[in-house]
């Protein structure tokens, strides 16, 4: 079998463009996935326009300062890459030309409109946001990421407003002094200490119809002061009325950098092995050599085996390659390198045994080369649906499909190789044993009908 | 004309017994009978579907036959009609290869040997894709002796070439014969069949129709007048009802 394996290699030594594909395919999926990552932390980047005048500022009265276009920008730039433009004009060509994802601008009278929350005649503050809609994906990325940003904008808002009013109803019960633009400061009496003068002149009033309005007052005044007390816990409440408390149920956090290379990874495993695994046993036929190797000491199912040694082989160098390739970009965990070899080597056997099905299957090298496509794209497709984007039953006969095919596994395992914040490792190597199993049984039965 | 290796025909190397087999439920081959001596030139003719590859390709061991035997003291090379080669590999590499896979003792001197006999030392690193056609199925047929059998069975072996070229192969096969090799080929060049062969075997539906020299065939045909080989194996066919 060792003598095959060789003129399989050598074949493919002699094979440059094969060859070409085979080094420069996961050297390319590296490096592109790797400037993918490492780009600009996966920030999506905003025109930002202030017109709001450079020194004005909204104080809201909490004691954490100033709100200006200076904190605003400070706000949105820890969630996007801000791309600072002079004009509307250059806001929107940005958007047009595709530099910018959106832009945010900040309209002159905005921090009027925001100082207007607190007095008796508030109006809606608005920012204004150009998008460029032409891709629906895009769109939809855009949209999602603005209407995260202003609910983010009126939480904190909301949370300073009620802060403010919580500072109200404290004077209210408690007393103090209070200020208003173009007013003096002024006192309040407060709630508490209205009630200690009724309750003091009360005791020196003869009882009497007007003894028993006061003490009505008193009642009324005690009775405000308890239950205004309940209002600040409320208001609270009104500031962020949902919080979350995120629970994982199913599926560990991993890393999402760890993830895209994991995709990355299988894709590379899966288009290189089932190609060369699926074309290289449709050339023995093609060569007419498997009758002839299969009538001496080589039988199919050596034969078989040979090709998966194959596949393995080269999932090993084409995998190993691409993470090299992706090194000098994103780190890679090399200290789980028994973990990743592992993955790499059950995921390569189980792409060779579904390729040697396909090759079995088509026996003509353009066959299955095509066939590969055509069955490998669509699979990989499928497998990457994440649950909840489709109803319930098509994502069970989804979980059904993958099953079936040794790219979910595949992943699963890569990903358990390369995070150790995912799942274990164990459950997929099994599940690409029995898959390795079920093609490689299939492949056999196909092969009857090679010869012919 | 018969074969140059007449000399050298001597006792039984394959000994073929009432041989059945079937494929999806039609008979390919009919109780056929016949053995052929050491050194001997057998040609298996017939028209299309008449079992001549299915009869080789049971004598390789390629099929099993429903019923019948076969005695074959010693190895059988088998060289099959289209050239099972490895087009990018060296014509040494391919002789390497099959010799292991053969298990032939002796790897280097069976490829030197075939090097020799072939005529293709001085193309040896000369990759298959790049020899002529006659070259290859040199080549062709040197695997199939690598492990020096007693029996060589060639499928259609000139076919494809141009007369120069089948005219150079079968100063190669007559060689082997002279040497001992008993080879048995079939073809649809009735030329070669006539003129190579020591014996004849005719098959028609699967069923031995003759076994014997193509004078033989020639006095077995009925219909008066001269006639050229081709003509008397025509007319030998019509008679029987093929």
């Amino acid at each position: 079998m060792r003598w095959l394996l060789l003129k399989d290699l050598q074949i493919l030594r002699r094979s440059p463009l094969i060859l070409a594909l085979l080094v420069a395919y996961p050297v390319v999926i590296g490096i592109l996935i790797g400037f993918a990552l490492s780009g600009d932390e996966g920030k999506p980047k905003v025109a930002f326009l202030t017109e709001v005048a450079d020194r004005d500022a909204f104080d809201l009265g909490t004691g954490e300062g100033e709100f200006g276009a200076a904190e605003a920008r400070a706000e949105l730039c820890k969630r996007v890459e801000c791309v600072d433009v002079g004009s509307r004009e250059e806001a929107e060509q940005k958007v047009r030309d595709g530099e910018v994802i959106g832009a945010l601008i900040l309209p002159p009278e905005l921090l009027d409109q925001l100082r207007s929350l607190t007095s008796l005649n508030p109006e809606q503050p608005e920012v204004d946001v150009l998008v460029n809609e032409d891709d629906p994906v895009k769109a939809q990325l855009v949209d999602d990421r603005i209407q995260a940003l202003v609910t983010e904008a009126n939480l904190i808002l909301s949370q300073r407003i009620s802060q403010q009013a919580a500072g109200y109803i404290d004077l209210l019960i408690e007393g103090g002094t209070f200020s208003l633009p173009l007013v003096e400061e002024f006192d309040i009496l407060g709630l508490a200490a209205a009630g200690e003068i009724l309750a003091g002149v009360i005791d020196d009033l003869p009882r009497g119809e007007t003894r028993a309005e006061l003490e009505r007052v008193l009642r009324f005044a005690g009775l405000a002061q308890d239950n205004l007390d309940f209002a600040l816990p409320l208001l609270g409440a009104v500031a962020e009325p949902i919080a979350v408390s995120k629970v994982v149920v199913s599926g560990a956090t991993a890393s999402l950098d760890a993830y895209a290379i994991a995709v990355a990874a299988t894709v590379t495993l899966m288009f290189v092995t089932v190609l060369l695994v699926a074309g290289s046993l449709a050339l023995e036929r093609e060569e007419n050599a498997f009758t002839r190797i299969t009538r001496g000491s080589v039988g199919p199912s050596g034969l078989l085996l040979e090709k998966l040694a194959l596949g393995v082989v080269a999932s090993v160098a084409v995998t190993l390659a691409m993470l090299l390739a992706l090194t000098p970009f994103v780190s890679i965990a090399w200290e789980r390198l028994p973990l990743i070899l592992g993955a790499i080597l059950a995921g390569g056997a189980a792409f060779a045994a579904f390729g040697a099905a396909i090759g079995s299957a088509a026996r003509e090298v353009r066959a299955s080369s095509l066939l590969a496509f055509m069955v490998s794209l669509p699979v990989a497709f499928l497998s990457l649906v994440p649950s909840g984007t489709v109803s319930a039953g098509v994502f069970q006969a989804l979980e059904v499909f993958r099953a079936l095919f040794p790219f979910h596994p595949s992943l699963d395992a890569m990903q358990a190789g390369l995070d150790s914040s995912a799942s274990g490792i164990g459950l997929p190597l099994l599940h690409l044993a029995a898959i390795v199993l079920a093609y490689g049984l299939l492949a056999r039965l196909a092969l009857r009908r090679f010869a012919g | 004309m018969q074969g140059s290796a007449e000399g050298a025909v001597s006792q039984s190397a394959i000994e073929v017994r009432d041989l059945s087999h079937s494929f999806d439920g039609r008979r390919a081959l009919r109780e056929v009978s016949f053995e052929a001596r050491s050194g001997e030139l057998l040609a298996v003719i017939g028209p299309n579907g008449a079992g001549k590859t299915t009869l080789l390709s049971i004598l390789a061991g390629i099929r099993k036959p429903d019923s019948g035997s076969i005695s074959i003291p010693g190895e059988v090379g088998w060289v099959p009609q289209q050239a099972a080669l490895y087009r990018r590999l060296t014509v040494d590499e391919n002789l390497r290869l099959f010799a292991r896979l053969e298990a032939v003792g002796d790897v280097d001197g069976a490829v030197e040997r075939m090097l020799e006999q072939t005529g293709l030392a001085d193309r040896r690193d000369d990759q298959i894709s790049t020899l002529s056609g006659g070259n290859q199925q040199r080549v062709n047929i040197a695997i199939g002796l690598l492990s020096a059998p007693a029996v060589l069975l060639l499928d259609e072996p000139s076919s494809g070439l141009d007369p120069r070229q089948r005219e150079r192969l079968w100063e190669f096969v007559l060689g082997l014969a002279g040497g001992g090799t008993t080879v048995i080929y079939t073809t649809h060049h009735l030329v070669e069949a006539e003129r190579y062969g020591n014996r004849l075997l005719v098959l028609a539906d699967g069923e031995r129709l003759f076994d014997g020299t193509s004078a033989e065939l020639h006095a077995a045909v009925s219909e008066q007048g001269s006639r050229d080989f081709e003509a008397a194996f025509v007319a030998f066919l019509r008679e029987r009802g093929h």
